[in-house]
């Protein structure tokens, strides 16, 4: 049973790694081809580097993804904060789905029904092109809203209210007190929720394909284009190094967890 | 505070919005130009970087800064959908022949003024008033394909290897790949059976599907892009594809494979033609463009990087350009361009009807389930 069960691991990671792995090892390879490893090279990083439009498009897509986190985070934690504070428990029930419609919606919708409103707005306003950097951050936005919301908000209930209305008593005022009090409590939260809005918005496709002016293309949608050819090796290298960044902010999201929850044990241990 | 919080932030982005349309500065024009991916000499490989020369020739030629907005589809239907839904305007689109017909018809497209566009000249007589473009009002060709049949030639014999019937050669069944669309599919088919693959009568269409049913036990997959791997490492031995493709293929074979090619009698052709979308709203920057598309150097230099044909004299009378391609790829490419003013109308296909396209999808979904 046990040696079944091993093997049934091992099964699924190697589906699930197979695909990155031979990516990563034809990143280096010398031809261009994906079947015959020919010798160890790195010159399809060295192609990416120079290839203007690839990394014009990189730059995009991480202004994109920065301006989104930071946006997003800023209104989730906030909204997040609302939420905690409303009485009503149906009301917040209320707020809980809608702020759920977004995740569930599938990305085709949101991007079709996004650039709807965005070019009727446009012809409002006389327009002939409705769809710009702005469209496509508000899209974005939209979508990583959602995530930033539903991981601060159980750090929020997660904390001891009784701490703010100590604060208050003690004289601190409300707004002093989110940041004194509220704010180093929830902070792993909104660091895991600002990491999922960034990863979320690096690789979006499908909203940012429908939301996307002519003047501002994204990473996916500029590799998208390229299928009319073959992809070139120039994308294994770029996404090998992709993987390892986002690998990378996985590890550090799951630190962060760690230390968190080491921090929980070690405060309820010494209430006991 | 609150209050006080939120006039900050405001403030912020506001701050961000000016700086970010502030960038442009004001004397600088903007070119939008919506094309294929990889269609264009991108500087990579130390080739010539179209878009950035343009960008530096236009301003030493006219003392006004241009910057252009490059962006990629991947398909006809992309560029269309974007284009008809008015969200965003273009000033040069590159689509393909059918799909001008369609735009033209739906007045999505303006008529060139062809005193901006003066290296028009070049471009070979036989790619004028091609049935898209009837009259030569909307168009400006930019590159052409032929599909031509490739395989393996260390695992097919040379006197197999004639006509269509190659792909419907029993003797290598599990070795051919097909075209994995209805219109490319049903086309080889067609051209195989000597009908007009631009019918509207149903029962020629069925005919095509017989012979398809025929094929399909001999098939060992039906593919799109994923033919390039296939054939490079002889994986599959014999397929159909464009004759500029091949050479990418070719460049990229494993060393037990020997990849050939050759042109059945009667195949497909496509023309690919810059147009100027009724959303541009610099028309004669667009139609400068055009004009330095054409121009002896990005023309070489694109249709190097593309390995497509080019209908331009400045291009395939280029002394450079025929030394690098080499005489293979030479006569390969160009071995067939005499053909368009004669075939190209009646082969190339056409926009079909939406329910002659729907019925032949429903021939084609059956095909692959059955």
């Amino acid at each position: 049973m046990k040696v079944s069960s091993k093997i049934y691991t091992a099964l699924i990671f190697i589906f699930l790694f197979a695909p990155i792995l031979i990516l990563l090892v034809f990143s280096f390879n010398e031809s261009k081809s994906l079947s015959v490893f020919s010798s160890f090279s790195l010159k399809w990083y060295e192609e990416l580097l120079n290839d203007r439009s690839t990394l014009e498009a990189v730059k995009n897509t991480l202004i994109l993804a920065l301006s989104a986190t930071i946006i997003s985070t800023v209104m989730g934690t906030a909204a997040a904060f609302g939420i905690y504070r409303i009485r009503k428990e149906w009301q917040k029930m209320l707020l809980n789905t809608v702020t759920n419609i977004p995740m569930i919606n599938p990305d085709i919708i949101t991007g079709i029904s996004m650039m709807l409103v965005f070019v009727f707005v446009g012809r409002m306003f006389r327009e002939s092109t409705s769809l710009n950097f702005w469209t496509i951050l508000i899209a974005h936005i939209t979508f990583c809203l959602p995530y930033v919301i539903f991981q601060v908000l159980p750090k929020l209930q997660q904390m001891d209210g009784s701490l703010i209305e100590a604060a208050q008593d003690l004289g601190c005022p409300p707004f002093k007190t989110f940041f004194k009090v509220t704010l180093p409590e929830i902070l792993p939260g909104i660091i895991t929720g600002a990491i999922m809005a960034f990863t979320l918005s690096l690789d979006d496709f499908v909203i940012s394909y429908f939301t996307s002016g002519n003047d501002f293309q994204t990473l996916p949608i500029r590799i998208y284009g390229m299928t009319k050819k073959t992809v070139t090796p120039k994308m294994y290298a770029l996404a090998t190094i992709i993987f390892f960044v986002t690998l990378s902010l996985l590890l550090l999201n799951n630190i962060i967890d760690n230390e968190d929850r080491d921090r929980v044990k070690q405060k309820n241990e010494k209430q006991a | 505070m609150i209050k006080k919080m939120t006039a900050v932030f405001m403030a912020l982005i506001f701050l961000c919005a000016i700086c970010l349309s502030g960038c442009g500065g004001e004397d600088t024009l903007t070119l939008n130009v919506y094309n294929w991916g990889e269609y264009i000499s991108d500087g990579s490989e130390g080739s010539f970087d179209t878009i950035l020369e343009f960008e530096k020739w236009y301003e030493e030629t006219y003392g006004t800064r241009v910057k252009v907005n490059y962006t990629t589809f991947a398909s006809n239907e992309d560029m269309y959908s974007k284009i008809s839904s008015g969200a965003v305007s273009y000033d040069v689109v590159i689509p393909s022949d059918y799909m001008i017909a369609r735009m033209a018809e739906e007045n999505l497209l303006l008529p060139l003024n062809y005193d901006n566009i003066p290296n028009y000249e070049y471009i070979d007589d036989d790619f004028k008033g091609l049935y898209y473009d009837a009259e030569g009002k909307y168009t400006v060709p930019y590159a052409y394909g032929i599909i031509g049949v490739i395989y393996n030639a260390a695992e097919v014999s040379e006197e197999d290897a004639l006509g269509w019937d190659l792909l419907w050669n029993e003797k290598y069944a599990d070795k051919i790949v097909q075209f994995n669309n209805s219109r490319d599919a049903f086309g080889m088919a067609m051209y195989k059976l000597g009908l007009d693959v631009n019918s509207e009568d149903k029962s020629v269409w069925d005919t095509a599907y017989n012979e398809l049913v025929v094929q399909r036990p001999l098939v060992y997959s039906y593919v799109m892009d994923e033919i390039y791997n296939m054939m490079e490492s002889g994986e599959a031995s014999i397929g159909a594809y464009y004759a500029g493709d091949y050479f990418t293929m070719k460049d990229a074979q494993a060393e037990n494979v020997d990849l050939k090619f050759y042109y059945p009698e009667r195949t497909n052709y496509y023309i690919d033609a810059m147009c100027i979308p009724s959303c541009c709203e610099n028309k004669e920057l667009a139609e400068i463009f055009i004009n330095y598309m054409i121009s002896e150097e990005p023309a070489v230099a694109n249709a190097l990087y593309t390995y497509y044909a080019s209908p331009n004299r400045l291009v395939y009378e280029n002394e450079d350009y025929i030394s690098e391609m080499g005489g293979e790829a030479m006569e390969i490419l160009y071995q067939r361009a005499g053909d368009f003013a004669l075939n190209y109308d009646k082969n190339a296909y056409h926009n079909l009807k939406p329910e002659m396209l729907d019925y032949i999808n429903g021939l084609w979904e059956t095909l692959k389930i059955n």
